[in-house]
């Protein structure tokens, strides 16, 4: 909780100064949109998330979206299916493909990078191979309009996707800060040996952490195809697995595992969003953003990393003292057998 | 031994503070050339802190070094080298990619070929040879150091020692990963360095090992000196009574309960040692402790009987009723626990605070529809805390900022909030001080008389022999021996644990 008021406070700075330098910043219009970025990119960084709690990592969201987006496309327009089948058959692919990452990295003890990397090019290539190398669009299909609807609505003004962010990252906190389930990610994370001597079945929790980053990643996957309104299969998603691991790494989680909080995955979503933006408005040249992100995201992990070391060393001394005043005040020793 | 002559290092008056924590106050220890002194003390006492300053990792705030009668101020690792100090640590500090030559000379290898600065391969293994040699270390200079066993990497930081010159050896915690017989040759080594005039600073727990070796034994207490011991003076008991300050009382010996229930195994089988059947039983109230050398297959006994290995047969039998146990989560389930020889990697989490430690393995009662009451799980660590004498700050502080003893004490506070039915404890006490030793043997004791069954894997021979009611000796994967305590011979169980053949040499050896 403490390490999220840091992300909390360059947000918050960061949005000041923003909406000083460009009033436009503050508009109904621009706002909203920025919402519906956080949200789309908030869902599956919090799958991505929890993936990297458990020491792995994820990269083949972007992929994920171009596929996902293709096979949507494909179903709703070329095979005209019902759009509550597909969207149900999206969102069960998404799961299924990321409990094969799972079980490839705990039954078969490949790294998650390497399976994660296979994965990216996989969907990637499926997506071109699917779509023909050409632009899969959804047109004006009256048959899924509710879907549609859905996805690039708002409620009372909210963007969908950002709604359906909150609901998703209430959940997310719940289960990862407050729930047995959410402790033994954390377990496993940190040291996944003491956890098994624990009875904990390490294979199953990091799997499900897959499978939890596979499923969100599908809902993201909808509402990206349908915010973009034609999937593009080269170029569609690309890049966005970096969006969901800056995010968890800016929000705290450790890519070494054991270490993460949701409140500072979404703000640190936010936060990449929010920057995205600033690009935008302050008029810098669009080809410069992701360098303006990668100044951010590396200022933002070296303080903390500072801050941690200072903190550590405090605590190291305090220990010390502790650890003197207790053996000063141990008086009870009972007998040794020699 | 030359009393009378000039030690070859002095150190007086040695202060040091940590941010407010006095580590040492006013230390004095005097070397003398071709002199073993051994360095005890509990944890906390100030050894580790005083070798750091003499190894040159720490700056006292006061105090004088002398070497040689001239005055030095340690300024670095590099200078305390240059003065002839090498220090081998407790964890070694071994390259695994480079080999044995290479981690001799790390850093001054012989170099040819002019600007390339290329490294002199062949110069560098002649002169690595001689080292190995003077230490019996019957391994080639081209061995990679990855596939030596702990102790031949430790003889090479030896030869590394050698190879820079030292005169004086500081050797932390040495023997506390090795073998009987690995730690016999250490010793050996260590007297003929002796006789060679080196000068080796020893810091054990182990105190029969300081009894054989040391020539003159420096206790320090609360970073104070507080008693020194020579020759015949150097008795365990001495030894203990300066440590803790008081005599330690031998524990009393609960008669065993009186109860035909008995926890056995039958032709357990594991994958270490896939033709041996291990059969054992434990009776109520009895402690029975697993003597043998590393790798005898102990470890992997208990693992499998708790579920973390499979087991390729056997049968686990409490109170009449055959188990069934596929997973660590079975076990757990009926009352098997392991308290495991590794507790940093294997027994808890070091970055969660203790709270979250003790109720990992039993999360489920802390819950309910799977949100954690973390209240009810504060009140059960508060309570292991107490009823264990943990010394932490609150249930809040992480396990990784206690000592090692306490440390052991959240995982068996984790198992005991638990009601155990069985625990194997695997190497309980290695590297925890005295007095959290005598804690930890005393519950031991008192759960088997509350008719847990407790089954004990020491390397410590003087720890088995006051601790088990029973010992069963084991020997590549088999079991060579068992003895009541009525005829506990310590002779008998080496013999068992290095199997016939070798004992025999043994005795030729002795």
């Amino acid at each position: 909780m403490k390490k999220d008021i840091g992300i909390l406070l360059i947000f918050v700075v960061l949005c000041t100064a923003l909406a000083l330098m460009n009033p436009r910043f503050l508009s109904a219009t621009n706002l909203q949109n920025t919402a519906r970025l956080i949200g789309m990119f908030g869902i599956f960084s919090i799958g991505v998330g929890f993936v990297i709690v458990t020491g792995g990592i994820d990269l083949s969201s972007g992929s994920l979206f171009s596929f996902l987006g293709v096979l949507l496309c494909v179903g709703l327009v070329d095979f005209r299916l019902p759009w509550p089948l597909v969207v149900a058959a999206v969102l069960v692919l998404g799961g299924l493909l990321g409990l094969f990452h799972g079980l490839v990295v705990t039954r078969l003890g490949v790294q998650p990078f390497i399976i994660t990397l296979c994965g990216l090019l996989w969907y990637r290539g499926l997506a071109n191979f699917l779509a023909d190398d050409s632009t899969k669009g959804f047109g004006h299909c009256q048959d899924f309009q509710t879907l549609a609807a859905l996805a690039t609505g708002n409620v009372l003004g909210i963007p969908i996707p950002f709604v359906l962010l909150c609901v998703i990252g209430a959940m997310a906190w719940v289960v990862l800060h407050r729930s047995v389930y959410g402790r033994y990610l954390l377990a496993v994370g940190q040291n996944e040996e003491a956890a098994r001597f624990s009875g904990v079945n390490t294979k199953r929790v990091i799997t499900s952490a897959y499978v939890i980053s596979g499923g969100l990643g599908a809902v993201s996957a909808i509402f990206f195809a349908f915010y973009a309104n034609a999937v593009q299969p080269s170029s569609h998603g690309s890049f966005y697995e970096l969006f969901g691991i800056a995010a968890a790494v800016l929000g705290g989680c450790s890519l070494r595992g054991g270490e993460g909080s949701v409140v500072g995955i979404l703000i640190g979503t936010a936060l990449l969003q929010v920057l995205k933006n600033l690009v935008n408005l302050l008029g810098i040249r669009s080809s410069l953003d992701f360098a303006v992100m990668g100044t951010v995201i590396f200022i933002g992990v070296v303080t903390d990393e500072m801050l941690k070391r200072r903190k550590n060393k405090r605590a190291q001394s305090k220990r010390q003292m502790q650890e003197d005043r207790a053996r000063q005040t141990e008086n009870v020793r009972p007998m040794e057998s020699l | 031994m030359r009393y009378d002559a000039e030690p070859i290092l002095t150190m007086r008056g040695i202060d040091k503070q940590f941010s407010g924590v006095h580590a040492l106050r006013s230390v004095c220890l005097d070397v003398y050339e071709g002199q073993v002194v051994a360095l005890v003390g509990e944890n906390g006492a100030g050894k580790s802190t005083l070798m750091n300053v003499l190894g040159g990792v720490v700056r006292p705030d006061a105090g004088q070094i002398r070497i040689r009668g001239r005055e030095v101020g340690v300024r670095d690792v590099r200078h305390a080298m240059a003065l002839g100090i090498a220090f081998i640590h407790q964890e070694l500090h071994s390259l695994d990619n480079l080999d044995v030559a290479g981690n001799i000379f790390l850093g001054r290898e012989p170099r040819c070929g002019g600007p390339l600065q290329l490294i002199d391969r062949r110069r560098l293994y002649a002169a690595a040879r001689p080292y190995l040699e003077r230490l019996g270390l019957a391994v080639s200079p081209e061995t990679g150091v990855a596939s030596l066993s702990l102790a031949q990497r430790q003889q090479v930081e030896i030869a590394r020692a050698l190879s820079l010159d030292a005169r004086i050896l500081i050797m932390d915690e040495p023997t506390s990963s090795l073998t009987p017989t690995e730690t016999d040759r250490l010793l050996a080594i260590i007297r003929d360095l002796r006789a060679a005039g080196v000068s080796v600073i020893y810091i054990s727990h182990r105190l029969s090992e300081v009894r054989h070796l040391a020539d003159r034994v420096e206790v320090l207490r609360d970073g104070c000196n507080v008693g020194s011991l020579c020759g015949d003076e150097i008795q365990n008991q001495s030894m203990v009574r300066l440590m803790v300050g008081r005599d330690l009382a031998i524990p009393q010996r609960t008669p065993a309960a009186v109860s035909s229930e008995c926890f056995a195994v039958r032709g357990l089988r594991t994958k270490a040692h896939p033709d041996a059947a291990i059969s054992f039983s434990v009776s109520a109230g009895q402690i029975l402790g697993f003597a043998g050398l590393v790798g005898a297959g102990r470890s992997e006994v208990a693992r499998s009987v708790c579920g973390i290995d499979p087991r390729l047969s056997g049968q686990i039998r409490l109170a009449g009723r055959t188990l069934r146990i596929e997973s660590a989560r079975d076990a757990i389930d009926q009352g098997i626990y392991l308290v495991p020889e590794d507790r940093r990697r294997s027994g808890l989490i070091a970055e969660m605070n203790v709270r979250e430690n003790i109720s990992l393995a039993n999360l489920g009662r802390y819950a309910r529809w799977g949100w954690i009451d973390r209240a009810a799980e504060a009140r059960a660590a508060a309570g292991q805390c107490r009823a264990l004498n943990v010394a932490t700050p609150s249930p809040e502080t992480k396990a990784r900022n206690l000592s090692g003893g306490n440390q052991q004490k959240i995982v068996l506070g984790k198992w005991l909030s638990m009601r155990p039915k069985v625990i194997f404890l695997d190497e309980p006490t290695r590297g925890i001080d005295v007095g959290a030793k005598a804690e930890i043997y005393q519950l031991m004791r008192q759960l088997a008389a509350r008719g847990v069954f407790i089954v004990m894997i020491s390397s410590d021979m003087e720890e088995l022999l006051s601790v088990s009611d029973r010992i069963v000796v084991m020997h590549e994967g088999r079991i060579t021996g068992a003895v009541d305590r009525e005829a506990f011979c310590e002779e008998t169980i080496m013999h068992w644990a290095v199997g016939s053949a070798e004992a025999e040499t043994m005795e030729t050896k002795s």
